[in-house]
């Protein structure tokens, strides 16, 4: 196994070859069938070029199917991210029009803002945790309940549930469980006879309790992804391990676990993505306090540009975030993702 | 390997300990949210594990009685509707062009349009609310559903026309001798035979547009048009600790979700992971 198989992933070899419709030179059959007829190679006229083009709807097809998707695409997020790089050179309120120049002003600004540094540590602090407790948390549990026996698919139902409820829902019920009043850490500590710390009020305390929140919500999407990987794997390299006496153990470190490989640095490559988009959670638990300790990249951009309409300050902060992401990504798929493309 | 775990021992006792606590871990905070909606101050102060030492329904029926409350379903009802709607429709006719047809800037069009998958959301979010307040969309679900429906065009287009240029060609050769056109194709042919990927598609945008936040935070303002998300902070906001009521809240705003889940589990996990897994 090469890499993460999935009976919907699009298969990158199917693509049919590319072909252009190029002016002013002889066109090749075109996809479909119906031009078995058609003298294929030989010069024709652009008149029949266009009529054949027009052929079973073709034309009416491609004018009515494409453009909704392009339009739409191009208004809601190709244009917005090339204005977000415009208006980050502008201090705007948003009303009128951007007139005040402020150079790179607004970059200097956010990139020297400690709490800029302290929310984009905390994103690294997400993806810290997901390598070394989410992610080996999820695979282990996986691997425990890959087979189809009822109480695995049981399992896995419960495993898989706090990912599907809304951010919003999984930060209430957390703020709740962290009240010094109310909750699970309120009964502990009432139990031993104590007062409980308010948990996200007390800074370093905040932003622990978000990342064990952010374990909470996420893992079992990667458990997802691991179990789709564990039976990938081929049973008949298992049945010729255990022939030849290896353990359980053994098979698992020496077999399934390298085997698994690309799966992990797919769900390492998600945990990253979720990092650099962690907001809605944030939010409802601790809005960015105690003392803005607890933001992340968007939730900083949420606090500090959209909350107070700085378009220009807040749009430095996105398209820093825009380059943060694609940097990343690139980085994080040249260096590990290799396997895939070359497949 | 159903081999390996026939055989009983300390494996069998382990694997269960861990999964039990696994089971707790998830389960325990959605127990004490359901059960704290049926407690009274005094209760959840001491008693946030077990069951109320008095249930009190009065909470959960105030919310229930409430207008509010069924409207902020409605609307986010409404705006989830229209955005897996169009999202499945826009983005299975653009693949379908791509995918079937042959025209200059083809590969070029469709990398353009799975540009949308790098970066998140939210680092445009200014520049959409401004499209959207001057095209005069604000607080109204479109201005909500047009841009949700933008972003989800990156993955859903990528993962319909993955699986639409795997379509046996075939069938269209057989259709166009029995003189179908593009669009008959499109709608007899194509998506009847796509099921499971617009299947996988919807639950993406679903699940997606369902609990999406930030986007209704920043282009809604009326109350009565707030989707659960905005509707859920303001009742926390307005109640602030009352835990009773707010957990009440939190406990019918997230029935809908996991009676969904429970009907259509399997379809569920693997949509969300398939349609991840799209890069």
């Amino acid at each position: 196994m090469s890499s993460p198989e999935h009976p919907l992933l699009p298969d990158k070899e199917s693509r049919p070859p590319a072909g252009l419709f190029k002016a002013g030179q002889p066109v090749e059959a075109e996809v479909l069938v119906h031009q078995l007829g058609s003298a294929a190679g030989s010069r024709v006229s652009v008149w029949h070029r266009l009529k054949n083009f027009s052929h079973a709807g073709r034309l009416t097809t491609l004018v009515l199917f494409l453009p909704p998707a392009l339009l739409l695409f191009t208004l809601f997020v190709a244009l917005p991210v090339l204005e977000a790089a415009y208006y980050s050179f502008f201090n705007w309120n948003g009303y009128g029009a951007p007139t005040k120049s402020a150079g790179l002003e607004n970059f200097v600004r956010v990139w020297s803002d400690p709490v800029f540094h302290n929310s984009l540590l905390n994103n690294l602090w997400v993806i810290l945790v997901s390598a070394l407790i989410q992610i080996p948390l999820a695979l282990s549990l996986a691997l425990l309940i890959s087979d189809r026996s009822r109480s695995s698919l049981v399992f896995r139902a419960i495993f898989f549930l706090p990912y599907i409820l809304g951010e919003v829902v999984a930060g209430l019920i957390w703020r709740y469980l962290y009240d010094g009043n109310y909750g699970l850490v309120a009964t502990v500590y009432h139990w031993f006879g104590l007062e409980a710390p308010e948990v996200l009020a007390t800074v370093g305390w905040a932003e622990t309790a978000l990342l064990l929140v952010v374990v909470w919500k996420y893992f079992g999407f990667h458990m997802a992804l691991f179990i789709a990987g564990r039976q990938g794997v081929s049973e008949d390299v298992l049945e010729s391990a255990k022939i030849d006496g290896a353990s359980r153990w053994q098979t698992t470190r020496h077999i399934v676990l390298p085997l698994m490989r690309p799966v992990v640095v797919l769900s390492l490559f998600f945990s990253i993505l979720g990092s650099l988009q962690l907001f809605d959670l944030i939010i409802p638990l601790t809005g960015g306090g105690p003392s803005n300790s607890t933001n992340s990249a968007v939730s900083y951009l949420y606090n500090f540009g959209i909350r107070r309409m700085r378009v220009g300050f807040g749009s430095a902060v996105g398209v820093s975030l825009f380059v943060i992401c694609v940097f990343v990504m690139l980085f994080y798929k040249r260096l590990f993702m290799q396997e895939r493309a070359t497949r | 390997m159903t081999t390996s775990v026939a055989r009983p021992g300390p494996f069998i006792f382990y694997r269960w300990l861990i999964l039990l606590i696994g089971a707790l871990f998830c389960l325990f905070p959605l127990w004490a949210t359901v059960i704290g909606g049926f407690k009274g101050t005094g209760d959840l102060r001491t008693n946030a594990f077990g069951l109320p030492r008095e249930w009190l329904a009065d909470n959960y029926v105030s919310i229930v009685t409430s207008a509010r409350f069924w409207q902020m379903l409605g609307n986010s009802a409404f705006i989830t509707g229209f955005t897996v709607l169009l999202t499945l429709l826009v983005s299975s006719m653009a693949a379908f062009v791509l995918a079937h047809l042959r025209f200059a800037g083809k590969k070029w069009m469709a990398n353009y349009l799975a540009l949308g998958l790098t970066f998140p959301f939210a680092t445009a979010v200014l520049p959409v609310f401004i499209r959207v307040r001057d095209m005069g969309l604000l607080d109204t679900y479109w201005g909500v559903i047009l841009p949700q429906v933008a972003f989800n065009l990156g993955f859903a287009i990528v993962l319909l026309h993955g699986f639409f240029s795997q379509l046996p060609k075939e069938l269209f050769e057989a259709a166009f001798v029995d003189g179908c056109n593009y669009p008959r194709i499109f709608w007899q042919i194509t998506l009847p035979l796509s099921r499971p990927i617009l299947a996988t598609v919807g639950v993406l945008a679903l699940v997606g547009s369902w609990n999406s936040f930030l986007l209704p935070l920043v282009m809604i303002n009326s109350e009565s048009l707030y989707p659960w998300p905005l509707g859920m902070m303001q009742y926390q906001g307005q109640y602030g600790t009352d835990w009773g009521k707010v957990l009440a809240y939190v406990s019918l705003t997230m029935t809908p979700a996991i009676v969904f889940y429970l009907a259509a589990q399997k379809q569920i996990i693997a949509g969300l992971t398939a349609g991840a897994v799209k890069g």
